[in-house]
Parts: structure tokens; C-alpha cells; sequence
């Protein structure tokens, strides 16, 4: 599933009580990957809210967000297409491996069972699906909800700090997959961090707030 | 949309069948009644109310028995938690409160009863060798003048409430911490605790506490069981006259009512006063200086009147089970001579009918208490999170006014406002009974089912939400895939909560059923004039078992159904 748009971030401008957070305006290519750094209050999750569609109305918001030659900034957060990977992988406790993976596929993607099956075997998780997730180690959480995210099909990706949890022998082959696999499916995605080494491995343009 | 409407519905629910009761209750205590004739106002309730006999007795019975047995109650909790640590008897005791919250104010009464009276368990089991008694001694030990074995009822129930409350405000303080800092300066633990914790505390439970004084001043059927009979408390006096033949006399259960709602507020205000004073007063203690002076004797009554209490509750319950089992039992022997399965054999055909409708009652009101609830608290997550949409936000404190009534129905009497209730609608010429009562049963299980709900729907990740939408799913999809099933455990306790305090009332089911709906409670109440603690053993022993099945189920679901879901054992 390869896409090829960009996601243009047009004339953002994030306010609390009068006082501008973020300034931005920018175009991430499908495949590219853009990391916003700053430190903590810099605003880096207001900006990942806003283009997400979960802003708290306490915030002002300028500007437009536009996906697949669309303009989705006033539209609910599940149909804008919009991936978001957290800083922790966030399986659903009351689901299978493969359950979690069924939650985020399209109702129309056919043969299910079968791409469950194929991407956990790409990710050398091979007869994953009917365990707890609960039950897998840090680093398969997170290829968990990586996947989980691929096979939910968005037009771009959020990722909000998902590698600070992991330990660093792990971060490193962890992020290497993940921004493999965005790139692959022609993604364009933004990176909120404050860790140097996920920006160089982003390999994206940096962005510094605040 | 439906939602946004659901605060005001919740709002209406609450409050408008309160001041309806009221109105209904006040216009008769002033002999405005046109259906029985009442056409002009008039003071005359009011004269013969106050030429009943011993009115003024059961006035101070009911002021007194609110206002001690929450006092003691509440100052048990206080220092049990001071006292406690984490040792495995406070660990084991701290759990066997909360069962003794889903047990029935009739059932616990009954044990007590059964346990003190001059010919009870007590007596047997120091009798003849302690105190010399060859036969039941001629005592006024239930049902005393002083209504001490009311007070001693209520204490049993509205200790493991309070306990309860205080355990779920507890988390916000980081007590721990306050101690520790308090005992690096040199502070005896159970004195820190006092001193540091204490005080934050009680402003979190003050609601629940007066809820307390309201309920124990104004309660009818522990008073039946336990509360003296000449005169009666108040609260029984007046359902009494409205129960009276002559329906002139429902111009003087009005004015009644219209007293009990001046003596609740009586109680309230008095302990207004001592909160006061008490402030006051600790305040200086807080800052004198002194950390050792008395930490033995505070630590031993902490521990000690908690465990009292539990022993005596668990006493009491399994004194009905062996009276509801008892053949010949002569007064000194400790245990019955012969057992039997006679009385149960007896009961059983009578059962079946009881049971059903309480479970009925029950499970109606706690769904519909449920809906309402999930609603409500849906709505609130909603809100203020559209997305695109800058609305103004909530004005600060709404959520606090929104929670403060849903104790309306817990702090005005029933007694006061129900009976005005029964009176209205009998001039509408409603009489539904069964709807009626569930609506009753409403009033009552919603606050408590919201309370238990709350807490764990606010705490919810809100992460989760967000997942579910990104990965597509709509805002009702993400509420019925991801809230509920990973709420499932609180939900279960909310509804068995919720069950528990629909099948423990009394009055309303007694009052909007117009004494025809049956259930276990009404039954078993029915029984105590009787005095048969064979057959009230029974129905007080299935009335007690029938919440605790709740509690049971809602405990054992969720780890049958995620059995194989490490990430679900822990609650979420």
C-alpha cells in the first residue's frame, strides 16, 4: 500500500491565553519524515493534538492542515486519516496480539486473518496473534503497535516521543524498523522528540521549537 | 446529542421528585389537603403533633442517635487509619469492610439483636459461668429507651461506609509521604497521621459524613428492629400515623415529616458547629509541638474498635444462620441441642416471590442507574474536546455543584420527602406500583452507583480514546470496543453496589408499593414484631445473601473472562 502525498502544515499558529506556542509551515513529502524537537511546554504535543483533531478548545488555533489534497483541519479525529504512535505502545489489554491488530484494519480489507498472519511474520513475530499482549516484552510491544498502525492504513503518521520508553540497545534497531517501514509505505510523518540520536536516524529536516 | 442533554435529565431526575415530596408534605402539615378535606390552612397538625405523648423523647432519640453514631463512627475510621499499618491483619480488615457495606441495614440489625439480646449468643456464651444467669435475664438491652442499640446498629453500617470513602479520597494525599515527613520530625506515626493527614482528609468526606447524620437521624427500619418503641424515634412515629386507619391522622404525620426534615437539619447544623469548633480547637493541637503523649492508647482504639466492630457484624450474621437452623436450643447452651431444616423447608414456598421481585427491583433501577450514569459521564469526556470547535469551557466548579447533588438524596429524609410523594401521585391517580418503586429505588441507587463509577470512567487514559480514533473507529465505537470492556471490573462493582442498595430498601418499596409489593427486606422487616428469630433468621440470612451474590459475581466475571489477560487483572 504505497501512497504519495505530502502533509502540508499551512501557517500554523498555536495560542494559550494570548501567548503563540507554535509557529510552523511546512510540507513533509510522502516518505519524509520531519522532527520537531524542543524542550518539555514547548508545545510539541499541543502541535501533534492539533493536527491529530484533539485539541483542547482552551487553545487557539490558526491555520491549516491539508492530507490527500484535502483540508482536514475541522474534521473529527477518525476520519482524517491520521496515525499517531504514542511514547508507549498502548496494546489493548482486553485484546489478543491479533485482536489489536483487527481493531485498526479497514472493514473493507479482505483476507484478514492472513495479512495479520504476513506482518507479524515480517516483523519475526510468526504466531503472535492469539497471545496476551500483555505477555510481550517492551521492544514486541512496540512492533506491535507499529503494525498495528501500518495496517490501519493512514495517509500520514504522528509519533510522539515512541522510543524515550525503551532501553537504548533497543531503541536503535526499534527505530530503524519503524522508519524503514514509513518510508516504505511512503508515508509522510512527523516526530516529536528531545532525543538527538532519533532525529539523525529520522534523517528528515529538524525543526526546533521554543 | 442526546448525551449533552443527559446532565439536566440526571438533574430533573434527582431534584424534581424531592421538592415535589416536600411541597407535598409541607402543604398538608399546615391542613392544606383537598382530598381529605383539608381546604383552608391551619396550625392544627401542628397542635396535635405536639400533644403527642412523649414527642420531645423522640425528638432527642433522633438527634442523639444521628449525631453519636456518626461521631463514633467516624472517629473509629480516623483512627483506624491512623493506627494502621501495613501489617496483614490491617490489610485483611480493610477487606472484610467492604462486604459489610453490601449487607442490608435490617440484617445487620438483626444480628445485633440476636447477638445482645438478654436471651442472645452474648448471653449464652458467658452464661451460666460468668455471670451466674440459670435464665434469660429481665433486661431492656435491644430495642432500649436510651436507643443505644440503635446507635450500636447504625455504627456496624455507617462505619464501613465511611471506611470506604475515606479509602477512595485517601489515594489524593500521598499520605504516606506527609507521615514519613512528619516522623522525620520526630512524630509517634499514629500522632503524624492525625496531625498531617487527617486534616486534609476530612474536608473529602465531609459530604459522605453528612449524609451519615442524615440517614442515622432518620432512619426507619433499623429504628423498627433496634430503636426503642415507647415512644419511637421520630422517623417510625411518623410512618406510623401515616399508616394510621384514620386518614385524618395524615395531616399529623405531615407536620411529622415537616419536623424530622427540622431535626435533620437540627443535626446538621449542630455538626456544622462542632466542625468548628473542632477546627478551632485543632489547629492549636496540630502546631503544639507534642508527638508521643497518648500514641499507645490512640494506636490500640484505632485497631481495636475496628476489629470490634467487624467481630460483632460477623457475630451477628452467623447468629442468624444458626438460628435459621436451630432445633431445641435450652437458654444457657452456647449452640442448639438439635439442629433442623424445618424453618428453610418452611420459608422456601414463601421465598420464591420476595426474591424475584427484589431481584427485579434491583436489577431495573441499577440499569437504568447504570445508563444514566455512563451517559453522564460519557458527556462529560465529550465535552470540551471537539475537535475544530472553540467553545468555551466548562465553567470551573459546575462538575463540583453537579456532584454535591447527587447527595440531595441521600441527606434529606426519606421519610420526609417520600410520603408527600405518595401523596401526589395518589392525587394524580397514578398507581403503578412496580414502576413506581423501581423509581424509587432510583432515586436512591443512582447517587451511589455514580459515585462508584466515577472515579475509575475520569481516570481512564484518555490515550485510549485517542487510539481507537486514529485507527478509525467512531467516537460510540471506541465507548463500546474500548471504555466498557476495559471498565469492565469497575462497572460490575458499580451495578453489584447498586444492586445492594436497591435490595436493602425499605421505606420506599414499603411506601410507593402502598405495603403491596413484598420483597425480602419489607418481609424480614415485617417480621421483627413478630419475634420469631428462627424464621427472621431465614429471611434476614437470604436478605444478607443476596447482595453479597452481587459482590461475588462482580468480583469472580472479570477473571473468568480475562483469565488469559495479564494486562486486565489489576484494575485499569
Amino acid at each position: 500500500m504505497k501512497t504519495s502525498h505530502p502533509l502540508v502544515l499551512e501557517e500554523i499558529r498555536l495560542a494559550l491565553g494570548g501567548r503563540t506556542l507554535v509557529e510552523l509551515d511546512a510540507v513533509i513529502g510522502p516518505g519524509e519524515v520531519l522532527t520537531v524537537m524542543g524542550p518539555s511546554g514547548a508545545g510539541k504535543s499541543t502541535l501533534l493534538a492539533m493536527i491529530a483533531g484533539f485539541l483542547d478548545p482552551a487553545f487557539e488555533a490558526r491555520g491549516r492542515v491539508w492530507l490527500r489534497g484535502r483540508d482536514i483541519t475541522s474534521l473529527p479525529a477518525e476520519a482524517r486519516g491520521i496515525g499517531l504512535l504514542f511514547q508507549d505502545p498502548l496494546l489493548f489489554p482486553h485484546l489478543s496480539v491479533a485482536g489489536n491488530l483487527r481493531f485498526g484494519m479497514p472493514r473493507r480489507v479482505k483476507d484478514r486473518a492472513a495479512r495479520i498472519e504476513q506482518a507479524l511474520a515480517e516483523v519475526g513475530l510468526a504466531g503472535f496473534g492469539p497471545r496476551d499482549p500483555a505477555t510481550l516484552s517492551g521492544g514486541q510491544q512496540t512492533r506491535i503497535a507499529l503494525l498495528r498502525l501500518l495496517l490501519s492504513e493512514p495517509a500520514a503518521v504522528l509519533l510522539d516521543e515512541p522510543f524515550s520508553r525503551l532501553d537504548r540497545q533497543l531503541r536503535h534497531e526499534v527505530r530503524q524498523l519503524v522508519f524503514d517501514r514509513l518510508r516504505h509505505a511512503g508515508l509522510p510523518s512527523l516526530l516529536v522528540t528531545h532525543d538527538h540520536e532519533d532525529a539523525e536516524d529520522a534523517g528528515g529536516p529538524v525543526i526546533t521549537l521554543g | 446529542m442526546w448525551l449533552r442533554l443527559m446532565p439536566t435529565v440526571v438533574f430533573t431526575l434527582l431534584v424534581g421528585p424531592i421538592l415535589a415530596g416536600v411541597a407535598m408534605v409541607l402543604l398538608p402539615a399546615f391542613g392544606y389537603l383537598p382530598a381529605l378535606g383539608g381546604e383552608t390552612f391551619s396550625l392544627a397538625p401542628w397542635r396535635e403533633l405536639l400533644d403527642q405523648p412523649g414527642l420531645a423523647r423522640s425528638v432527642s432519640i433522633s438527634l442523639a442517635s444521628g449525631l453519636i453514631a456518626t461521631a463514633v463512627s467516624l472517629a473509629v475510621v480516623l483512627l483506624f487509619l491512623a493506627a494502621a499499618a501495613d501489617t496483614r491483619l490491617d490489610r485483611w480488615l480493610r477487606r472484610a469492610v467492604s462486604p459489610l457495606l453490601a449487607l442490608p441495614h435490617a440484617a445487620a440489625a438483626f444480628g445485633l439483636a440476636f447477638l445482645i439480646a438478654p436471651s442472645g449468643l452474648m448471653a449464652r456464651l458467658f452464661s451460666p459461668g460468668a455471670t451466674g444467669w440459670e435464665r434469660p435475664p429481665d433486661l431492656l438491652i435491644v430495642q432500649d429507651s436510651w436507643g443505644l442499640s440503635l446507635m450500636a446498629g447504625l455504627i456496624i453500617k455507617e462505619l464501613p461506609f465511611l471506611m470506604l470513602m475515606s479509602l477512595a479520597a485517601l489515594p489524593q494525599l500521598d499520605a504516606p509521604r506527609r507521615v514519613a515527613l512528619a516522623r522525620s520530625l520526630g512524630y509517634r506515626p499514629t500522632i503524624a497521621w492525625l496531625k498531617t493527614v487527617a486534616p486534609a482528609l476530612y474536608p473529602l468526606i465531609r459530604l459522605p459524613v453528612y449524609a451519615v447524620i442524615a440517614f442515622a437521624s432518620s432512619v426507619v427500619d433499623v429504628a423498627m428492629i433496634l430503636g426503642p418503641t415507647l415512644p419511637p424515634t421520630l422517623a417510625v412515629s411518623i410512618l406510623e400515623w401515616f399508616h394510621d386507619p384514620d386518614l385524618e391522622k395524615r395531616f399529623l404525620a405531615s407536620a411529622g415529616a415537616v419536623l424530622q426534615l427540622g431535626v435533620t437539619l437540627t443535626a446538621l447544623l449542630i455538626w456544622w458547629g462542632l466542625e468548628c469548633l473542632a477546627r478551632r480547637l485543632g489547629r492549636g493541637w496540630v502546631v503544639n509541638g507534642q508527638r508521643r503523649g497518648g500514641e499507645r492508647w490512640l494506636h490500640l482504639t484505632g485497631r481495636g474498635s475496628l476489629v470490634i466492630t467487624t467481630l460483632t457484624a460477623g457475630l451477628g450474621l452467623g447468629g442468624l444462620a444458626l438460628y435459621s437452623v436451630a432445633g431445641f436450643w435450652r437458654f444457657p447452651d452456647a449452640l442448639p441441642t438439635t439442629l433442623t431444616l424445618g424453618h428453610w423447608q418452611t420459608a422456601l414456598p414463601l421465598l420464591g416471590g420476595p426474591v424475584t421481585t427484589t431481584l427485579t427491583i434491583a436489577a431495573s433501577a441499577t440499569l437504568l442507574a447504570m445508563l444514566l450514569t455512563l451517559a453522564v459521564l460519557e458527556n462529560e469526556q465529550r465535552g470540551g474536546r471537539r475537535p475544530g470547535v472553540n467553545g468555551p469551557l466548562p465553567a470551573p466548579g459546575r462538575r463540583i455543584t453537579a456532584m454535591n447533588l447527587l447527595y440531595l438524596p441521600l441527606i434529606v429524609p426519606q421519610i420526609a420527602f417520600l410520603f408527600g410523594l405518595v401523596v401526589l401521585l395518589e392525587a394524580l391517580g397514578i398507581r403503578a406500583r412496580l414502576p413506581l418503586v423501581i423509581f424509587a429505588h432510583l432515586l436512591f441507587v443512582l447517587p451511589y452507583v455514580f459515585l462508584s463509577m466515577a472515579e475509575s470512567y475520569r481516570r481512564f487514559d484518555p490515550r485510549w480514546t485517542r487510539l481507537a480514533l486514529t485507527l478509525g473507529h467512531s467516537r460510540n465505537g471506541a465507548f463500546w470496543r474500548v471504555r466498557l470492556p476495559m471498565l469492565l471490573a469497575p462497572l460490575l462493582t458499580a451495578t453489584a453496589v447498586g444492586m445492594a442498595i436497591s435490595i436493602g430498601q425499605y421505606l420506599p418499596t414499603l411506601l410507593l408499593g402502598a405495603g403491596r409489593i413484598a420483597t425480602v427486606t419489607t418481609e424480614a422487616v415485617s417480621l421483627a414484631s413478630g419475634g420469631n428469630r428462627r424464621v427472621i433468621g431465614v429471611w434476614a440470612l437470604v436478605q444478607a445473601s443476596l447482595p453479597l451474590l452481587g459482590f461475588i459475581i462482580a468480583m469472580g466475571l472479570p477473571r473468568l473472562l480475562w483469565s488469559n489477560r495479564r494486562g486486565m487483572r489489576g484494575a485499569p
